[in-house]
This record gives structure tokens, sequence and C-alpha cells, in this order.
């Protein structure tokens, strides 16, 4: 008998936490606030500053977002998450969106039940050795000590590789980024492999940056991006085209600094469309007409967040690649506001 | 007649052999007694001086100042010691000591935290030191001192720092004259530091305590009438009706007759050591009376209370902390209505407190069950009941004994407060060193926050043990 209530009471629960789920907007505007789960530790994508605030790649499209919500890019509470709590906090409702690089793979999309609605950053698998190594392919690191951080689907996917191409290699397993670097730097391992866009960070940290290589295998595809919860197609569409507004922000010439002047001269209907000079596009998703505005006036365009936080004019200095536009022979692609 | 082979005079008095005095032979004694201690102390030195060749050079050639990412640093190490010498880079630690400290908490309240962790030390004093006036008002003045000294390198010669100036100086005074009165400090610290701490309106915490005025009212009404168990269930159920319907409302309604707040500072500006003492404090002080609550339960004729206190015990010990702090985290979410917000560092500090609870516990139990039984037996003779004889004879020598066995929970409580990093709190160890990793200008330190931190946690760590000794030695009536 108590059993039953308890458990009717749990499914009570569960129906009301659905109910609630199904309008992640409405709750943002009564909160007027987006909460985003955020990384605390990934350079140049998301972190806190020396004075506590959050910047990076992802942390400006969590600013995007807000400022196309709720008008304001600074309202949104950043909850530091961690790899192992990410997807939880998701689920359980903890959060509103994920912008925390995690890949888009087959058994999150549908079993976990989350919707991957952009990848705002194609990543992937590289290599990084010292040039004396003498190597320049992956495909002669045969014999090779390889740096790995265990617990991760790059361990996979080393594994893959290397039997792939029937060679061997010995792995040396670390604990987390800073330890691999050590060790790296120490000469345990002849190469350290991660996520390209890490490598290259970890590389600019070296003492001697030039004397060390980022092989050009690619060996995963880790496409990067904003997650949300299944069930909540508004929500997601508005993190979605939040994105897209910033990638067509970019293809259009529009920065942060010309949107005004743009807007007052430019007879493009698609950019007047975007910018809520035409049409009310906004409304379609319960937004109103300048969303797409404010979300470029936040942080810039797809290009600007780029430069900015991760690109070669930083430290870190990534080069656009795959995360070019299409017309730069890139794979960054807005489907058309229309 | 004289014999002259026999000596009259006494030869003066010689020093020992040099073999058997002084250094040498305390180090053959201690060093080189035997062949296999003289190899343990040939390697032990060995050991020691390649640990020392190592070490060496890194420290002797640590940046402080003048550097502001690893790159400077390593310019400066390689323009004083040569291009291929290494180098400890404090000068993170120059650059980012706050983050280590207090976290994200706002520069210009940093004075509340201060000022807490103060009035910490006053609100400890009575109780670390109840039979030692002196002894009280010198650790009241020193930290009084301090933190004054703190505050003004924190704020300046602000109001706050002399507010703060004259709130220490009174306590000391108060501490030297009547040191009983202290312990209503002591009470009344929780409220304090919570409000110094989170702030907000000033009546949150007075209504808080009005909870437990509401529980002492009650337990002296009932208690005469249906004993003490009674009394203070009711009482307790009382006041969290109290806590939970009527609170909000009477705050609310004194703050809109008389406003006075402080700042809200929010969770999640909580890091560093802030974050490990409001963990660890607040853990260890709930969770000894709990503890002495559950060892007494467990050791009940009662049947009901046995079996819950003992399966309460077992179940939590049964269960890792990183268990508990992630149900803490994530799956407590899942139960509560959405949308509640129930403060993260609350839950974890209430399941961090029921596990070191139950820890306690099976300490204290350890020494009951080291009491004779004829210590029972004459409380019963002179009847006394069951609460006056825990109190007056049978607490007072079980806890003396388990003095080593709690302090050594508590120091591993503190230190387990670490553990927070796994569900995204910013722990001095984990959390606040990923932080500063991730910025480009740091990335790629590794030990130099570590020893940093490891430190701090050894200063207080050693700072609890040595006052377990203390105490030991204090309370020692036996003649062993």
């Amino acid at each position: 008998m108590k059993k039953s209530v308890f458990f009717g009471a749990l499914a009570a629960t569960t129906v009301l936490a659905g109910a609630a789920f199904a309008g992640t907007l409405d709750d943002v505007k009564a909160r007027g606030e987006l909460i985003c789960g955020a990384n605390v530790g990934l350079t140049g994508f998301g972190a806190p500053d020396a004075t506590g605030a959050y910047v990076g790649f992802d942390v400006d499209l969590c600013k995007a977002i807000a400022a196309a919500v709720l008008g304001d890019a600074a309202k949104v509470k950043y909850v530091p998450t961690t790899g192992e709590t990410r997807f939880t906090a998701l689920a359980s409702g903890e959060v509103d969106v994920l912008v925390r690089n995690s890949t888009w793979t087959f058994s999150r999309d549908t079993d976990l039940k989350f919707d991957f609605v952009a990848v705002n950053y194609y990543d992937g698998q590289g290599f990084m050795v010292k040039k004396e190594l003498g190597v320049s392919s992956a495909k002669e690191l045969d014999g090779a000590t390889v740096c790995i951080q265990t617990g991760t689907t790059t361990e996979l996917n080393l594994a893959d590789f290397f039997k792939a191409n029937n060679i061997s290699y010995t792995p040396v397993t670390v604990g987390d980024d800073s330890e691999a670097l050590r060790q790296y730097d120490a000469g345990a391992c002849d190469a350290y492999t991660t996520d390209a866009s890490g490598l290259a960070a970890s590389r600019a940290s070296l003492a001697n940056p030039a004397d060390h290589i980022i092989l050009p295998e690619i060996i995963s595809k880790e496409p990067l991006g904003p997650v949300v919860r299944h069930g909540d197609n508004n929500w997601g569409d508005i993190v979605r085209w939040t994105y897209y507004a910033l990638l067509e922000a970019e293809e259009k010439g529009i920065t942060k600094a010309n949107i005004d002047t743009v807007g007052a001269s430019t007879t493009d209907p698609e950019v007047k469309r975007l910018l809520g000079l035409e049409g009310d596009m906004g409304a379609m998703m319960g937004l109103d007409k300048e969303w797409a505005k404010r979300a470029i006036a936040a942080s810039g365009n797809y290009g600007e967040i780029f430069e900015a936080n991760i690109g070669t004019s930083t430290p870190i200095g990534l080069a656009r690649g795959l995360n070019a536009l299409w017309t730069q022979g890139g794979l960054q692609y807005a489907p058309p506001f229309r | 007649m004289s014999l002259s082979y026999i000596r009259k005079d006494m030869l003066a008095p010689q020093a020992p052999p040099i073999s058997q005095s002084g250094v040498i032979r305390w180090v053959r004694d201690n060093l080189f007694k035997g062949p296999f201690n003289t190899i343990l102390t040939l390697l032990a030195i060995w050991t020691l001086y390649q640990l020392i060749a190592l070490s060496w050079p890194w420290l002797a050639n640590g940046v402080w100042s003048d550097a502001n990412s690893m790159a400077d640093c390593r310019k400066i190490v390689a323009a004083s010691a040569g291009p291929d010498a290494s180098g400890a880079c404090w000068a993170m630690i120059r650059e980012r000591w706050s983050q280590f400290i207090f976290g994200f908490y706002p520069p210009s309240l940093w004075w509340r935290p201060i000022l807490a962790f103060g009035l910490l030390f006053v609100a400890l004093a009575p109780v670390l030191y109840s039979d030692n006036k002196s002894a009280m008002s010198k650790l009241c003045g020193v930290v009084g001192a301090l933190t004054v000294l703190c505050l003004i390198g924190a704020d300046g010669f602000s109001f706050h720092t002399v507010l703060a100036i004259a709130l220490m100086a009174a306590l000391t005074a108060l501490a030297a004259i009547k040191p009983r009165l202290l312990l209503i400090v002591t009470l009344l610290f929780p409220f304090v530091a919570l409000w110094l701490l989170w702030g907000g309106s000033i009546w949150g915490p007075i209504t808080a305590l009005l909870g437990f005025t509401v529980m002492v009212v009650i337990y002296g009404l009932v208690a005469p009438k249906l004993g003490p168990v009674m009394g203070a269930s009711i009482g307790f159920i009382a006041a969290c009706l109290w806590w939970l319907f009527l609170q909000s409302y009477v705050s609310e309604a004194w703050q809109a007759l008389l406003p006075f707040q402080l700042t809200y500072v929010n969770s999640d500006k909580f890091g560093g050591f802030l974050l490990a003492f409001v963990i660890g404090v607040s853990s260890i002080s709930i969770s000894l009376p709990l503890g002495i609550l559950l060892a007494l339960g467990r050791r009940s004729d009662m049947f009901l209370v046995k079996t819950l206190s003992v399966g309460f015990i077992e179940f939590v010990r049964g269960v890792p902390l990183i268990t508990m702090l992630f149900t803490a985290s994530l799956l407590l979410q899942y139960f509560l209505p959405p949308q509640t917000k129930f403060d993260l560092i609350l839950r974890v500090v209430i399941l961090v407190t029921i596990f070191s609870a139950a820890y306690n516990a099976e300490v204290v139990r350890g020494g009951l069950a080291a009491l004779p039984r004829g210590q029972y037996e004459a409380a019963d003779a002179l009847g006394l009941d069951y609460w006056q004889a825990q109190r007056l004879i049978i607490m007072p020598q079980a806890l003396k004994i388990s003095i080593p066995g709690i302090v050594s929970t508590f120091i591993g409580l503190f230190k387990d407060t670490t553990l927070v990093s796994f569900v995204g709190l910013a722990d001095p160890l984990r959390g606040i060193t990923t932080i500063v990793r991730a910025d480009i200008a740091w990335k790629g330190i590794y030990w130099e926050p570590y020893i940093f931190v490891g430190a701090i946690f050894f200063i207080v760590c050693f700072g609890m043990s040595r006052y377990s000794m203390y105490l030991e030695n204090k309370l020692k009536t036996d003649h062993r």
C-alpha cells in the first residue's frame, strides 16, 4: 500500500516535471535568467577569468541566447558542470541548455534523450609530437609511447586508429590535461593525443611551442555543440536559430560594430528579415522582432567570437579549418532565414 | 707507614670517551647501531639527498614577482639560471591567491568572510579552553589582532574595519573579564556567520534563531510532564513547523518594517578555502552531537531506536562519500519538484554531515564500550536518571577516550571537502586549480598550486592534531 503511494507520488512528480520542462522558454522568461551549463576549465572555450566572469567561445553562445531571449547578454547564470555531471544536470532541469564542448553522438542524442541542436565547433582527435622525433605523419608512430587521458572516447579512438593501420603503440594513461602535458614535457611519452583544439592550447603553453608539431591526421569526428532536452522543440529551435543567426551574420558581413549601420543601409531582404526590419520571424518561436539583432550585438558574429576567443590572434591560435563558413571551404552552414 | 701504591688524592673526573658522549654517541646509538640500522640510515640519507638535489634548483630558482604568465616565469628563470634550468612559478600564487582563499567572492565584500573567520575562533574559544581563562583571552586577543590586520589589508580603514576593531576589542575584554558569557557568542555564531557570508536581510537569521526559542519554550512546557525525550521531539517538530511555514512571513514583515540588510552573495561565488571551511566547520560542528546521539541510540535498549540507529550508521558507512555527493548534486534534483531552488552548498553540507555523523557515532561508541560496567552501575546507584548519568558520568569519560578518534574523523572530513569538486563546486585543490590552469597565461603550471594548497591544509590539520594532544594531556587523570 505504502509502496504504491510512493510510486504514485513519484509518477506525479515525473509528470509535473515533464510539464514544467515543456516550456523552457517560459521558465527562462519568468526567471529572468538563462541557466547555462558551462565548462570551468577549458582554455578558450569556457572558464571563469581572474575576476570570476565566465569567458570563452562556448560562453559567448550562452550570452547570445540570453540576449535573444531576455534582451540582456548579462542575464546568464553559469552552472559549472563536470564531465560526469553535465548530462544529469541537463536532464534534471538544473540547466536550460548545455554549452560545454559535448560531442554529438548517436546514443547521447537518442538514448539519453537530448537534442544536439547545432555544431558550433567541428573538432577531432589529433596528435602532438616533438619535432626532434622526425615524424610527419601519425602513421609513422609505430612503437611510440602515447599519453592518453583515461576514460574518454579518445582512448578508444586511439586503439582503433593504431589497429586499423596495423602499427603498435604503448599507452601512458594520465588523469587530466595538465598531467598529460607534464608527462609529455618530461619526455614520458613521444606523442600526446586529445582533441585538436585542446592540443593547440597545450602546445601554446609549452616552453618552446615551435619545437612541437601537431600531426595532420585527425583520427575522429568530434562535433561539439549546444545540447537541450528532448521534447521541448520550441526551446531547441531558439537555441539552434540563435546560433544560425550568428553564422548568417558572418556570411552577410554583419559585425558587432556595424550592425546598426548595416541595418540602416541594407537592401538585402534576408538581412532585413534577420535584423527584424521586415516581417516578424521572432514571433514564430515566441520571441520579439529584434532577437537576432541582439544576439549578434552581444558578442559579435560567429567569426568574431571565434577570433576573439580561440582564433589565430589569440595565444591558442586555432585556424578556422572545418569551422570556416561553407563559402570559404568549411562546414559552417546556416539554413536560409525565410 | 705509608703505602705508596695507594692513591690518596682523587683524580679529577675526566670527560667520557668521545665515542660515549655527545653527538657521536647519539649518532652511533640512533643511526648506526648494528649493520641493519646502518644500511637503513645510509639509504635514508641517499634518498633525502636525491630528493633535495632534485627539487632544490627548482625551489631556488622560484619566481615570485615581475611575472604575469608561465612564459614570463620561464624567461626570468632562463635569464637568471641559464636556459635549461627549471624554476617554480610562484607568481601564479601572487596573482591568483585570492581565488584559492575566497573563490569568486566579490573583493569589496571580503571583509565579511574575514570577520566571520575571526569570530569563528572567538566562538570556539570557550569550547576549546573551557576552564582556561588566560588561554581563552589570549586566543581572542591574537585572533582579534590578526582579523583586524587582514581587514585593513583587504579593505583599508573603512567603516567595517573600525566596527570590527571595536567588536574584537569588546570580545577580547569579555573573554578576560567574564569568559562564561563568551558561550553566548558561540551559540549566536552560526547565525551571525550565515548572515555575514551570504548576506541578505538580517531578519532571516534572527527569525531562524526564534525557531530555537520556540523549541526551548515548548521543551520547557512539555518536558516536566512527558519527559525530556518527548519534550525535545515535540519542541523540534514545532520549530520545524516554524521554519517551514511561518518564518518567511515574519522575517518579510520585519524587513518591511525595519529594513536592514547586507548585499546578498550567491552560493556560486563561494570557492577555495572559504568553501572548504564553510563545509568543514558546519559539518564538524553538527556531526559531533549527531554522532553522540547515534552512538547512544545504538547502545539503547529500545528496539526501534536501536534498529534505526544501527540501520542509519551501517547504511551511511557502507556508501562512499562520492556517492553521497553525487546524490546531493544530481539525484535530489529529480525527487524535488521542478524549479525548486535548494542550494547546492547546503545539500552538500547536509550529506557530508550525515556521513561524518555515522563515523563519529562509531568512534563514540568505542569510547562508551571502553567504560567499565561499574561506572554505569555507580550512576544507577546514585539515583541519576538516564540523561543525568550520561551528562555527568558516562559522556565525560567516554568522550575523553574517543578524542583521538573524533579528531581523526574531523581531519579526514576537512580534507574530504576537496571531493566537492566532483559535483562542480570550486574546491581549492582541484576546482580552483582547474580554473587557474584554464587561463592560457597559467596553463601548464603543475606543482605550485598543489604545494600552496597542501601547505594550508597541513597547517589546519596539524593545528587540529596538536589541539587534540593538548586536550588529551589536560584531561589525563590516570597515573599510568
